[in-house]
């Protein structure tokens, strides 16, 4: 970044490493956060000051789950476009998923994806690599080669592991990097071709459901593996009360397994699907009331890390057609904040909970700079207007992508200032600033 | 007359009153089904567009007879060689069907829901002639249309649905039309076919066919489809038949006066025998018949023509 220096005056900080939450100068030197002070500065005689008053100083948020669509599925996303959406929902950094075309699988792919990010300058994206050649869960892909060009995790993404001596092998060879392989579990047989949760809702429509211990067999799996390879387990977008359970076991075991949760997962069940509503497809797909409520017991007690938005755009020709034949996936990045803030309003986690579980929660489970607003640190920071009312509209969406179910929502919590190395790479056009 | 929607797109939205108008204007429609000269000017100049994305020769031609009953002009499309198979999506596909100005679209279609979504994109009515596993509303119609015909009323009435139900969309227009016009409805099957949740519609489950069809006053049997042995829900169509098939000595399980329906077509040895499904009991081909004037109200009604 370019020799800068700002200062951020009467905005209250959060900061989930120190447990700061008061009202703070932050001075912003170089980049990086030169210091931390109770009092407003001296002297900003040709500094930029941004007054903050009312406003949260937060961390910039990290999501470990985002797809970027690029290479291949341009029409989809780009990494510019999926820069723009994630500073625009204070996201500072993003692990792009490989499930690109072709599949992320080789340190040639990992520069592209770096290049590109570059290029955009807005939002730090690390890729992720396969675990296997092609995603197509036989063969170990060039892990080294990738982790070697910038990779920060190996994933086969929305594929499965099915093979769990394959399974073995990633978690065994991942430790010459100390490397999360980070896993979307689904036992594929006991899913069945299931478009849905498994349910009353499933029966109802007459849809082919997907039950939980499609996810809570393969995560018990998992983590059996963990603890037989030593290890680092993530698991992706977690959804049932089982996997909260095993989850939560498995970290009284000292083992060293992390897990996201969705704010679509944390927000929303089966009910969504409405008549047959593709905005309301996913996968793993959403599940019923009791689930949610174990997912929220596990983001508030700790045994879930990280809110991930597993941001998946798509377009009309994926989305606009029979529930059954639908992609999975909706936009995430741009309605995390606010979703993740009504769990506060709720009374389900504490402010300071949920401003760690969006960023120094990911940024410790996958080892990543950023998530501390601390002298020292990068300069990641979101400033977010909590009251702020808005209207999803998807049309205004900084990402390509359009499909949400929280659209025509009134939401409250607005992201008005992104900050990536202590440039601003994100205002928001109603912060009225 | 008209009726208060503009779609049937399934039993379950429907008010009592509403399935009442349709089964009471079938009464008139089955008389003029009846007549040397069966036919009607009621939809003169109306045209009605057969969509089959799935085959169905049985629904198809019943929705073709109605039509041109009541004078309409009835056009089979089916998707089969046509734009689908290039790859046209289901949206596009409707629409251009509906820009050839038809007034009714009736729909098949192997994906439920899949009518929902052509209704919320086109201007015509749209009949749902059965979606995947979800809703196949005139069948259910033509079954409640035929126990009233032999009971006149459903009220108190106990109905099995017998077979596959977690795959039927038979059953599940049955259960919602059976119960809202006042019957009780067990379903039977293998555990494997009994899908989580169903009891929330209404009704008992049982795995057991005695248990199912004791007492009840008419026994709905379900097609069980061949593809479905691949899935393993049941080991063969021999134990299928011996537990859950209706044979000659099983009916003496059954009331005296006991019904016999099958959605068709039969698989003769598998959920009937041959002289079950022939029998006296069996009112199969009255089915089939009042297929023809429930189809004849509901193109009617959604029309809205001059009766």
């Amino acid at each position: 970044m370019s020799q800068s220096e700002l200062f951020l005056v009467n905005g209250r900080l959060l900061d989930p490493a120190t447990g700061v939450d008061g009202v703070r100068t932050v001075h912003v030197v170089d980049g990086r956060i030169r210091s931390i002070s109770a009092d407003l500065p001296s002297n900003t005689q040709g500094v930029k000051v941004i007054d903050c008053a009312g406003k949260l100083v937060l961390p910039g948020f990290i999501d470990l789950h985002a797809h970027l669509r690029e290479p291949g599925e341009e029409y989809k996303e780009t990494i510019l476009t999926g820069a723009r959406s994630a500073v625009a929902g204070g996201f500072t950094a993003v692990v792009a998923m490989p499930n690109t075309r072709p599949p992320i699988d080789n340190a040639h792919l990992v520069r592209f994806v770096l290049d590109r990010a570059a290029e955009a300058g807005l939002a730090r994206v690390y890729p992720s690599g396969a675990i296997s050649k092609g995603q197509e869960g036989k063969d170990l892909a060039e892990i080294g080669d990738m982790v070697q060009a910038g990779a920060v995790c190996i994933t086969d993404d929305g594929r499965p592991v099915m093979d769990p001596a394959l399974m073995r092998r990633a978690l065994e060879y991942a430790k010459t990097f100390d490397l999360p392989v980070m896993v979307h579990e689904e036992d594929l047989h006991l899913a069945a071709g299931g478009c849905m949760n498994e349910g009353a809702v499933s029966t109802r429509l007459g849809l082919r459901g997907s039950p939980n211990v499609a996810e809570d067999a393969m995560v018990l799996r998992d983590i059996e593996l963990c603890a037989l390879t030593g290890g680092r387990l993530h698991i992706a977008h977690l959804s049932t009360a089982g996997s909260v359970r095993a989850v939560r076991d498995a970290k009284r075991r000292g083992l060293r397994v992390t897990a996201e949760a969705t704010p679509h997962h944390f927000t929303l069940t089966d009910e969504a699907v409405g008549t047959y509503d593709t905005r309301a497809k996913m996968c793993p797909p959403l599940r019923t009331q009791a689930d949610v409520d174990a997912v929220l017991v596990g983001l508030a007690d700790g045994t879930i890390d990280a809110i991930a938005t597993d941001h998946a755009p798509h377009s009309a020709v994926e989305k606009d057609v029979e529930f059954e034949r639908a992609a999975n996936g909706i936009v995430g990045l741009e309605t995390a904040l606010p979703l993740t803030l009504a769990l506060v309003r709720s009374g389900a986690i504490s402010l300071m909970r949920a401003v760690e579980l969006l960023s120094l929660g990911p940024a410790k489970a996958f080892g990543l700079p950023g998530g501390r607003v601390a002298e020292g640190e990068v300069a990641d920071l979101a400033i977010v207007d909590p009251e702020a009312e808005w209207r999803v509209d998807p049309a205004r969406f900084e990402s390509k992508g359009r499909y949400t179910p929280f659209e025509g929502w009134t939401l409250r919590g607005r992201v008005d200032l992104t900050l990536v190395g202590g440039a601003i790479v994100y205002e928001s056009k109603e912060s009225g600033r | 007359m008209t009726l208060a929607r503009k779609h049937l797109l399934g039993i379950e939205p429907l008010e009592r009153a509403e399935i009442e108008e349709i089964l009471g204007l079938a009464v008139s429609m089955k008389e003029l089904l009846r007549q040397d000269l069966k036919k009607s000017p009621a939809l003169r100049g109306k045209t009605v567009i057969n969509c089959f994305f799935e085959s169905s020769t049985r629904t198809r031609s019943s929705f073709e007879i109605a039509a041109k009953i009541l004078s309409a002009d009835a056009v089979n499309w089916s998707s089969s060689g046509s734009s689908v198979s290039k790859g046209e999506s289901l949206i596009d596909t409707a629409k251009n069907l509906e820009a050839m100005r038809p007034d009714i679209l009736v729909i098949r279609h192997a994906a439920s829901g899949a009518p929902h979504l052509v209704a919320s994109r086109v201007g015509c009515a749209v009949v749902n002639a059965g979606d995947g596993a979800h809703e196949h509303p005139s069948q259910a119609l033509l079954d409640a249309f035929t126990l009233r015909e032999r009971w006149g009323s459903l009220e108190g009435r106990t109905v099995a649905i017998v077979g596959d139900i977690r795959h039927s969309r038979v059953a599940r227009s049955n259960i919602y039309c059976l119960r809202k016009l006042g019957a009780r409805v067990r379903l039977c099957g293998p555990p494997t076919m009994i899908p989580i949740g169903i009891e929330a519609l209404g009704c008992d489950t049982t795995f057991d066919l005695r248990e199912a069809v004791t007492g009840a006053d008419a026994v709905m049997m379900l097609r069980i489809q061949n593809e479905r042995i691949a899935g393993s829900l049941f080991p063969s169509t021999r134990e299928y038949s011996k537990l859950y098939g209706l044979s000659q000595a099983k009916t003496s399980w059954l009331k005296d006066d006991a019904l016999i329906l099958h959605p068709g077509p039969i698989n003769r040895g598998v959920e009937l025998e041959p002289e079950v499904a022939d029998g006296e009991r069996s009112v199969i081909l009255d089915q089939v018949e009042n297929g023809v004037a429930v189809r004849m109200a509901i193109l009617q009604l959604l029309a809205g023509g001059v009766a």
